[in-house]
């Protein structure tokens, strides 16, 4: 049997007294498209975190394609293959959008191929008319592409989404959902996401955060029938 | 015209205004003169040293004097055992680029927080000071070079063609190898400034975690800006020990490691031509205010030659008046004028267009 894409075992996170995770075992397959759900203060960008290599793990392991990446650098965490779009976005807010995609793509390709490589992420995510913009000039819902672009431009076969819809208008939330199914054709994700409709537009398999611990993990239908789900997180949006 | 013409039009300005100030000026000027232009343009190559480092590697170094010194002494002591420049002369940037390089290491990769960088690189550059501060006695020296204390090292050998020791270069001579350097200097940035290096530590400097999430170790991109700026600011020091024949401690004091800074803030964080005018700028003013002894009794001469005094109030100006430092402030109003004529030629061609319409 080959090893999942990314396992936890018991991974736990302790700032002082509070246990904003705690002893969480995960799996995903390669390839998977997994939701993450769960009130706020849950731990789930937490658990990003230790993912991703921003936080070292109080205790507990994470294993990436069967090797412990628990303790590693976030910049080698990427060089492996994790990439990550966080919650509020994280670009480069002085550098137009063109080089914002640049700094990340370059990371991967030759000099020789970076600018065709650039052009054709700007025109897949529709930034062509705005490659000459500053990125910290522009709206909300157009920061969160460029930071799937930088993200997609590294290449990572697993990336991670901390609500990737966020103030996004109801156009773009489609525009999205369509973009996840698209990049789940060749890469897993990990998508932390509120929008419960965006959830049915995406989801398959969906794990459920409560104070920290995974408090259930099922198919996406049997958990919008969940009735603890429903109370601790869904109650007032499914009963709207 | 486009961001590429644009650039490649200031590159030129840059190239002709430079090679002609470097060729005409002794020609037109007297040795005072030339004298005194060396001393900016020496000091111009270590505002260069700053402005890559912290304008565009985001490191506030206060201790960029540090380096200096160091380049400087280097020179001083190499020159008296050596007798020969240049092996001193490579000495004096390899010596701070490994002290840099040390330095660094242990800030960077021990992941000290901005405001504490800037704390430990000044300290750095006091604790200099008083060590080489206290080398007064004859037991201090290192090979036939005295350290002198604060009365410092006097009568350093000049430079010499390289391999003649008794081909030495004079005055004039040390004003066409200050500006070559500094032009060499200056476009040797802006090489490494578009290449894929310059880039990202822009990039790191604009949002350090999101260059580590994309898989760029920042500590070693850190580590590397801040080696070629000890490296260039080496590089000055040794002009430095040469122009003057003499260096002391003051190198390694709080007023010059401020000075630099200023350049910087006057000129212009984020380019390379705001802290040289910077740089220049603000030496001439100095040394403008310091000629003007104070005549009579009238007050306002007093106050204008209390040169720390202006200097001081031109700080705070801009910082609190222009942020973004001289040469992108102008560099924003020439663009509000183009954009403000291109409007102008829209508003008067409309009505031409309806009638023809």
């Amino acid at each position: 049997m080959t090893a999942p894409l990314l396992q936890t075992r018991d991974l736990s996170m302790h700032f002082g007294g509070v246990k904003a995770v705690r002893n969480v075992n995960f799996t995903l397959a390669e390839g998977e498209l997994r939701c993450l759900i769960g009130p706020n203060g849950a731990g789930k960008s937490t658990f990003f975190k230790m993912l991703t290599g921003q936080l070292e793990p109080s205790h507990g392991q994470v294993l990436f394609r069967g090797h412990d990446i628990s303790r590693a650098h976030a910049h080698e965490i990427a060089r492996l293959g994790i990439g990550i779009k966080t919650q509020v976005p994280s670009v480069f807010d002085g550098l137009n959008v063109r080089e914002n995609i640049w700094l990340a793509a370059s990371r991967i390709h030759p000099r020789a191929r970076v600018d065709a490589v650039v052009d054709e992420m700007l025109e897949r995510l529709g930034l062509t008319g705005v490659a000459k913009r500053l990125v910290g000039q522009l709206a909300h819902g157009q920061r969160q592409w460029v930071e799937l672009g930088i993200v997609l431009s590294t290449n990572p076969d697993l990336i991670l989404l901390d609500e990737p819809a966020a103030g996004m208008t109801h156009e773009e939330v489609n525009k999205t959902a369509e973009l996840v199914r698209e990049i789940n054709r060749s890469k897993a994700l990990i998508v932390v996401e509120h929008d419960m409709q965006f959830i049915r537009m995406i989801a398959k398999q969906v794990t459920v955060f409560n104070q920290g611990s995974v408090l259930v993990e099922d198919a996406v239908e049997n958990i919008l029938r969940n009735p603890l789900v429903r109370d601790i997180y869904l109650g007032k949006q499914a009963a709207a | 015209m486009n961001a590429r013409a644009l650039n490649l039009l200031g590159l030129g300005l840059v190239a002709i205004f430079g090679v002609a100030f470097m060729i005409l000026t002794p020609r037109l000027v007297e040795l005072d003169v030339v004298l005194e232009l060396t001393i900016y343009v020496i000091m111009a190559i270590l505002a260069l040293s700053l402005a890559l480092i912290w304008g565009y590697g985001g490191i506030l170094c206060f201790g960029q004097s540090a380096f200096f010194g160091l380049g400087a002494y280097t020179y001083a002591i190499a020159m008296f055992n050596i007798g020969e420049s240049t092996v001193p002369l490579l000495l004096a940037i390899l010596l701070p680029a490994a002290f840099a390089a040390l330095l660094g290491y242990f800030m960077f990769y021990g992941r000290i927080s901005d405001v504490y960088l800037g704390v430990i690189t000044l300290t750095v550059t006091l604790i200099l000071f008083n060590s080489v501060n206290s080398t007064a006695g004859p037991e201090f020296h290192i090979g036939v070079a005295r350290l002198g204390g604060f009365n410092g090292i006097p009568g350093i050998p000049p430079l010499n063609y390289p391999g003649n020791k008794s081909a030495v270069i004079d005055l004039e001579g040390m004003f066409y190898l200050s500006t070559g350097a500094l032009l060499a200097t200056y476009f040797g940035l802006r090489l490494l400034l578009a290449s894929r290096f310059g880039r990202i530590i822009v990039g790191i400097r604009e949002n350090e975690r999101r260059a580590e999430l994309l898989g760029y170790d920042p500590r070693a991109y850190k580590l590397a800006s801040f080696m070629i700026g000890g490296a260039l600011a080496g590089l000055a020091g040794c002009l430095f020990a040469n122009w003057g024949n003499f260096v002391s401690p003051t190198i390694f004091g709080l007023a010059q490691s401020a000075q630099i800074i200023i350049w910087v803030i006057v000129g212009g964080r984020g380019t390379l031509v705001g802290p040289i005018v910077g740089c220049i700028g603000i030496q001439w003013l100095s040394t403008a205010l310091g000629a003007n002894q104070p005549s009579g009794s009238l007050w306002w001469t007093k106050i204008l030659a209390n040169a720390p005094l202006i200097l001081g109030i031109i700080l705070v100006s801009f910082v609190l008046l222009v942020p973004k430092g001289l040469v992108p402030t102008l560099a924003d109003f020439g663009q509000w004028l183009l954009r403000l004529r291109k409007h102008r030629m829209a508003t008067t061609l409309k009505p031409k267009q309806a009638e023809e319409g």
